[in-house]
């Protein structure tokens, strides 16, 4: 037998996660959030039941606020694959008028970290994957795999259970919840790499082509649909752009590129200066504000 | 391009682990611009002055860089010319040793810090264990801070041999000692001019070269089955990784522990379709005939995987409640979770000299040897023969924390010595000869509570309307069969074992047995529910604490109170109220007769 590559060890990994996941927990959901990380989460939950359909739901919060692109893309998945897919956003949020320009931080609580609370509890999930990888942020890199969340969702960064070689202990009391993160050992690389040997369908938005944006604050943020406000001085022009993550098109900082190709990315990605989070505009706080949110129920 | 090698840093705190970890990333140009910002920002803000903290690096929770100290263990990817790395940072202090624990779990190497002012101190020793225990084979000891020593050899010599000495015996492939300084750089990606007498290479290019071998690929075929996927009528698959060996098409199998005997039919690599699979792939495997396989079992073709219902285990100690004899946890090993009881603690080992110590309560951080015994079954090799088989986690019944981890060192009995025999008069016919259904019904509440009179009324009345009953008081039990016991946690964990044994001989019977006892432990009435099973009543007597206390029938809250009694339920020792009793009845709101009518009236539903 030949030895397992890197990638096939790392794919080894996700899918025993995801598969004690269907096997101990009474009530799993796999959060869909329509970018790269989900899509090899997908990919790997398709491939870890075969020739079975995954046994739990797909749920994607909807902010209302994402690409076009990015929801066009997770309707034909759900319907090519033949998967339960729960769209989820939070009414009251809609209803109140919460949008990114107006509503800054208070937006990111009520129309994600709120709606997927709501969405929890609606279904009574019991576990929730998450696409979240440990080299993205520094409190991520803390977090276990299976990663417990109290009554309000909240997660206790300094009393986490002890995780010991594959023996996940899935054991929680009632109300509680645990979030379960099978590519925590994925870095950003290995995603694109694992994207370009599986073949891995991916939304558009991650390769380069010309598309309108202006420029905000240094970032650039792409003109999606029409509300999106003009500011004094600033123009539509017409950028050959590309995304390194997607959310929010309104939070979602875009960069030049000529990547329009898989290998482009790649090699893009491996002589990058500046690590990926940077592009997503809410993430420039102070630090610690990741771990904040996540204390506070945010994935 | 040499393999993955994940390694962690441990060592006692503040000898330099995320420094070293954060200089070593800084130097080989491993990070990224805005992280070298974010860094350097950092580090001004931060209050240890204008030079790089390079700690900061890793040390990512609020809390930890609030204190300056590492609280849990922190994860970095990076990759250089020859070798891709995760790395796990370990927190020093003792306090967050399982933290470390969970680090070295899951590393092949362990480098390991120590101080050269300080040399090899008890937590050095302590971290040095626990990374032999988690099966770690591969050990680099990298002395810090030889700047502060002048980089004397000697001093370097010195805790070189203090660190071989204590780690003889230990199952090591290699021990690797290098002379380091983390803050200044020394020997951690290039060979420094101040140490031009040690020989060897520097940590970073050491790293890069070192062979961990895992021999699991040459092993006999093991697959612990996570998940038995059956999409269609014409479908049966078995889910799991191969954990050693390999398997092919035709090659016949023995399912454990059932014990039965298949060929394989067909092979899945996740999706697409193999005729020969091997260690550390997930496969489905597909069998050409009916055996009996659930989550769980194990497929191999090794003669040398055991059954058991009963092993001696080493452990590590993780909760902040203590280890007593007698407690029942669930047990996960592989992919099977059973409930299982820790029947006799045989010695701590103790951290500085690895001496076995006598104990009958293990506290948090201890290493520990003893006995468990499972509720059935477990199909287990020992660590050192297969990690996948032989590492064991103990959880809480009532808090679901982690509490142990540890390894399985050896069975104390085949499990097909001790077979149950069966009788050819079941419990069905001597129930039924007794036109009764058999209960156990429970009583628990505190010391003058009333239970012991109201389980006395209760038999009173269903003997009257014709049951068989059987009446087993605390303190007469204490008499005879529970005499050896005293009133020591351990003592009254196994006093509430014992008479859960017996309640179900009685229910075996086909009596009505009745229980009164304080049995203040939930996990101790969830073991009782366990053994009892469908037949077990809990009758949960809510009578508040100043009730009781007030009536003090015997006198003994009086007592207690005066210091005279130790560990008394509900002064000294505490009562964890019942979740979900079946039946709860406060005896000082109703009168004798219409608690009795209650609580039979409530019994009736379960014995009709």
């Amino acid at each position: 037998m030949k030895k397992l590559s890197h990638l096939d060890q790392l794919e080894a990994e996700a899918i025993y996660i995801i598969r004690e996941v269907a096997a101990e927990c009474e009530n799993p959901v796999m959060l869909y959030s329509i970018g790269k990380d989900s899509s090899v989460m997908l990919h790997l939950a398709m491939k870890a039941f075969y020739p079975e359909k995954p046994p739990f739901p797909f749920m994607h919060i909807n902010t209302t606020w994402k690409f076009k692109e990015m929801i066009d893309f997770r309707d034909r998945k759900a319907k090519e694959l033949g998967i339960e897919m729960i769209e989820h956003s939070n009414q009251e949020g809609i209803d109140q008028g919460i949008n990114p320009f107006d509503h800054g931080a208070s937006y990111t609580d009520i129309m994600k970290t709120q709606a997927l609370k709501q969405g929890l509890d609606k279904y009574g999930f019991d576990a929730a994957f998450g696409g979240g990888r440990r080299d993205e942020e520094k409190s991520r890199a803390k977090e276990r795999v299976f990663s417990f969340r109290n009554k309000n969702h909240a997660w206790d960064p300094k009393n986490q259970k002890p995780e010991m070689w594959k023996l996940y202990n899935t054991k929680i009391n009632k109300g509680e919840s645990m979030r379960v993160f099978p590519l925590s050992n994925w870095t950003e690389k290995d995603i694109w790499q694992y994207i370009r040997q599986e073949e891995i369908d991916i939304v558009p938005l991650y390769f380069a082509k010309e598309r309108p944006i202006v420029e905000r604050d240094g970032n650039i943020v792409m003109v999606d649909d029409d509300r999106l406000k003009l500011e004094p001085g600033e123009e539509i022009q017409y950028k050959k752009v590309r995304f390194r993550t997607l959310g929010c098109y309104p939070l979602t900082g875009g960069v030049e590129s000529e990547a329009d190709t898989l290998d482009d990315i790649i090699e893009e990605t491996l002589g990058a200066v500046s690590s990926e989070r940077t592009s997503r505009v809410i993430d420039q706080e102070a630090a610690g504000s990741m771990e904040r949110r996540k204390r506070e129920g945010y994935f | 391009m040499k393999g993955l090698l994940k390694f962690i840093t441990c060592g006692s705190v503040d000898d330099g682990k995320s420094t070293l970890i954060g200089h070593m990333l800084y130097d080989a140009k491993l990070l990224f611009a805005d992280q070298e910002k974010a860094l350097e920002l950092d580090s001004k803000v931060g209050s240890r002055g204008g030079e790089i903290d390079y700690s900061l690096l890793l040390d990512g929770l609020m809390a930890e860089r609030e204190q300056g100290i590492t609280i849990d263990v922190a994860y970095r990817y990076f990759t250089t010319d020859n070798r891709s790395f995760i790395v796990a940072d370990t927190p020093g202090h003792e306090e967050y040793t399982r933290n470390m624990a969970v680090g070295a779990s899951f590393a092949d190497l362990a480098v390991i810090l120590v101080d050269a002012t300080k040399g090899v101190i008890s937590q050095t020793k302590r971290h040095a264990r626990i990374c032999a225990l988690m099966g770690i084979k591969h050990i680099v000891l990298a002395v810090n801070k030889m700047d502060l020593v002048g980089y004397d050899q000697k001093r370097f010599e010195e805790i070189k041999h203090d660190f071989q000495q204590m780690t003889y015996g230990f199952n090591l492939e290699s021990i690797q000692v290098i002379p380091v300084s983390a803050t200044e750089g020394d020997n951690i990606t290039k060979k420094s001019d101040h140490t031009l007498w040690y020989d060897g290479k520097a940590l970073l290019p050491y790293l890069e070269d070192i062979e961990v071998i895992d021999d699991a690929a040459q092993q006999e075929f093991v697959m612990p089955v996570q998940r038995v996927s059956r999409p269609n009528h014409t479908f049966r698959g078995f889910q799991g990784q191969i954990e050693a060996g390999k398997i092919k098409e035709g090659d016949e199998i023995i399912s454990l522990p059932s014990q039965e005997r298949a060929k394989v039919k067909s092979i899945l690599v996740t999706d697409y379709e193999v005729s020969e699979a091997g260690a550390g792939q997930p496969v489905t495997v597909q069998l050409d005939r009916e055996v009996d396989v659930s989550r769980g079992c194990v497929l191999t073709t090794s003669e040398n995987v055991q059954v058991t219902d009963m092993f001696s285990a080493s452990i590590l100690w993780m909760d902040d409640a203590e280890l007593v004899e007698g407690r029942n946890y669930l047990v996960k090993v592989g992919t099977k979770m059973l409930p299982g009881t820790v029947m006799s603690i045989k010695h701590k080992i103790d951290i500085n000299t690895g001496k076995e110590v006598l104990a009958d309560k293990i506290f948090k951080n201890e290493l520990v040897e003893c006995d468990i015994s499972l509720s059935e079954n477990m199909v287990f090799d020992t660590f050192e023969n297969n990690e996948a088989l032989g590492g064991l986690i103990l959880i809480d019944r009532v808090t679901n924390m982690t509490s142990a981890c540890g390894v399985i060192e050896h069975a104390l009995r085949r499990s097909t010595n001790v077979v149950w025999q069966e009788t050819d008069i079941s419990r069905e016919v001597r129930a039924q000869q007794k036109g009764q259904k058999p209960l156990t019904l429970w009583f628990t509440g505190l010391s003058g509570s009333g239970k012991s009179t109201l389980a006395n009324e209760v038999e009173k009345r269903l003997v009257a309307t014709g049951h068989h009953t059987m009446l087993l008081d605390g303190d007469n039990v204490r008499h005879g069969l529970n005499k050896n016991l005293g009133f020591k946690e351990q003592d009254r964990v196994e006093n509430i074992r014992r008479i859960a044994e017996v309640g179900k001989l009685m229910n075996d019977a086909g009596l009505v047995a009745i229980t009164s006892f304080i049995s203040p432990y939930e996990s101790d009435r969830q073991n009782a529910r366990e053994i009892i099973g469908d037949s077990y009543v809990e009758i949960f007597v809510s009578t508040p604490l100043e009730v009781c206390e007030q009536r003090d029938v015997k006198g003994l809250y009086k007592k207690a109170r005066l210091g005279e009694i130790p560990n008394f339920t509900g002064i000294s020792s505490p009562y964890e109220q019942p979740e979900n009793p079946e039946i709860e009845i406060d005896t000082s709101e109703y009168s004798l007769e219409e608690a009795t009518d209650y609580v039979v009236k409530e019994i009736m539903k379960f014995l009709d």
